[in-house]
C-alpha cells in the first residue's frame, strides 16, 4: 500500500570533515507536487540531493523514499539529473536512447522521441558537437522520459534560452505522473516559480523554510523570488 | 487565451480572477463545458495542483458547477453572472476614483472629464 509519503528524512546531516554540509534535516515531502530547492552556493542544495539517490552517504539521521533506504528499489523509483554533464561525450542521442532503454526499464523511448523532436534535436547528432544548452536538453529529456515516483534536478534549466525553458517546465509539469515528486534546485526562481507548489530554503545547510507559494505570497505580499533576495542578501 | 500573472500575490487568485473575467466577459458562456485542469494549467504555464485550487474556489463561489461524470461546467444562473459582472464593475471604478482623487480632481472634475474623452471615443468611432 502506497502512503502519501514519498520521501521523509529524519535528523539528516552530512559533514565534510569539520564542515557540516546539511546539519539536521527533517523533512516530509509528499507525492504528486512539484517542490523547489532554493538556496545561495554551498548551502546544501547538491548534498541533499546526492543524499536522497544514494551517492552520498548519511553522517547521521534517517531517509526513506516510498518506505526504503537508498538501494535498489529506490534506484528504479528515482530518476536524478546531476549539476553536470555525466555521458559520453562521443555518443549519439540514439545511442543514448538505447542505453538508458537497457539501464531502466521504466524508460520510454516514444516519448523520448517526441520531445527530441518538439525541440528540433537530431537524434544522429553527437553530444560532443553540441552547445552547452543543447546537450542540458539531451539530459533532462532521458531523465524526464523515465515514469519515476521522484525526480531530482539539480539545476537542469541553467544553461538553457528562455524560449527553451518555458518549454521544458511545460513539459516536465505535462510529462510527471500524479503520485510523482518532482525535486528541483536552482537560482532561477522568477523563471520557476508560477510552476512551484512548494519550496525549501536552505542557509548553511540548514532547512530554514518549508511553505507552499502561494502561502508565501499571502503572507510576505511578494514573489518567493523577491523574499529569497531580502533572506539572503549579502 | 493570454494569462497575465504578476508577483505579489497568490497565484491561485490570480487565475481565479481572470477565470472570471471570461465569464463575465461572455468568453465562457453560461453552460460552456471548461477545458480539463492539467490543459488549462498547460496553457497558463502553472502548476496543476494551483489551477485545481482556483477551479475549486471558483465552484464554492457557484461561478462553476461539477457534473460528476462529465467534467466541469459555467453555470447558468445568469443572474449571478450578472451580479459578479457588476461587483467588479464596482471595484474597478472605485479604484479609478481613488486614483483620480490623488490626482487631485473633484467628483463633478472627473465627471466632466470623462464626458469629454468618452465623447472623443465616440468620434473616434464615427471616423472609422
Amino acid at each position: 500500500m502506497q502512503t502519501n509519503e514519498l520521501v521523509v528524512c529524519q535528523g539528516l546531516s552530512k559533514s565534510f570533515g569539520s564542515l557540516k554540509a546539511l546539519d539536521n534535516l527533517n523533512l516530509t515531502l509528499e507525492r504528486g507536487r512539484f517542490i523547489g530547492l532554493l538556496g545561495p552556493n554551498g548551502s546544501g542544495k547538491s548534498t541533499t540531493i546526492k543524499l536522497l539517490n544514494g551517492l552520498l552517504q548519511p553522517t547521521a539521521g534517517s531517509l526513506t523514499i516510498d518506505g526504503a533506504q537508498p538501494g535498489v528499489h529506490t534506484h528504479e523509483i528515482v530518476s536524478y539529473l546531476p549539476d553536470r554533464p555525466y555521458l559520453n561525450d562521443w555518443m549519439r542521442v540514439c545511442d543514448l536512447l538505447s542505453f538508458f532503454s537497457d539501464f531502466y526499464k521504466n524508460f520510454d523511448q516514444v516519448k523520448a522521441n517526441d520531445m527530441l523532436k518538439a525541440l528540433q534535436i537530431n537524434p544522429m547528432d553527437r553530444l560532443k558537437t553540441m552547445s552547452k544548452g543543447t546537450k542540458e536538453k539531451v539530459q533532462l529529456i532521458l531523465v524526464m522520459s523515465r515514469k519515476a515516483q521522484l525526480y531530482l534536478l539539480d539545476e537542469p534549466i541553467a544553461g538553457v534560452d528562455p524560449a527553451a525553458r518555458d518549454y521544458i517546465l511545460n513539459t516536465i509539469l505535462s510529462n510527471y505522473s500524479e503520485d510523482a515528486t518532482v525535486l528541483l534546485s536552482t537560482h532561477l526562481i522568477a523563471d520557476i516559480e508560477r510552476v512551484l507548489d512548494e519550496v525549501l530554503f536552505l542557509k548553511n545547510g540548514v532547512l530554514t523554510l518549508h511553505e507552499s507559494v502561494d502561502t508565501i505570497r499571502e503572507q510576505h505580499g511578494k514573489s518567493v523570488d523577491m523574499l529569497f533576495r531580502e533572506v539572503f542578501a549579502c | 487565451m493570454q494569462w497575465q500573472l504578476r508577483g505579489d500575490r497568490p497565484i491561485y487568485q490570480q487565475l481565479m480572477e481572470q477565470l472570471t473575467e471570461q465569464i463575465v466577459s461572455g468568453q465562457l458562456l453560461p453552460g460552456d463545458k471548461v477545458p480539463p485542469v492539467r490543459e488549462l494549467a498547460a496553457e497558463a504555464g502553472v502548476n496543476p495542483n494551483t489551477m485545481q485550487r482556483a477551479l475549486a474556489d471558483l465552484e464554492r463561489e457557484g461561478l462553476l458547477y461539477t457534473n460528476r461524470t462529465s467534467g466541469r461546467y459555467v453555470t447558468e444562473d445568469k443572474s449571478m453572472i450578472d451580479a459578479v459582472r457588476e461587483q467588479i464593475a464596482a471595484d474597478r471604478i472605485a479604484d479609478f476614483m481613488n486614483s483620480m482623487r490623488q490626482l487631485g480632481f473633484t467628483k463633478e472634475g472627473i465627471v466632466k472629464l470623462l464626458e469629454k474623452s468618452s465623447m472623443g471615443e465616440g468620434n473616434e468611432d464615427a471616423n472609422k
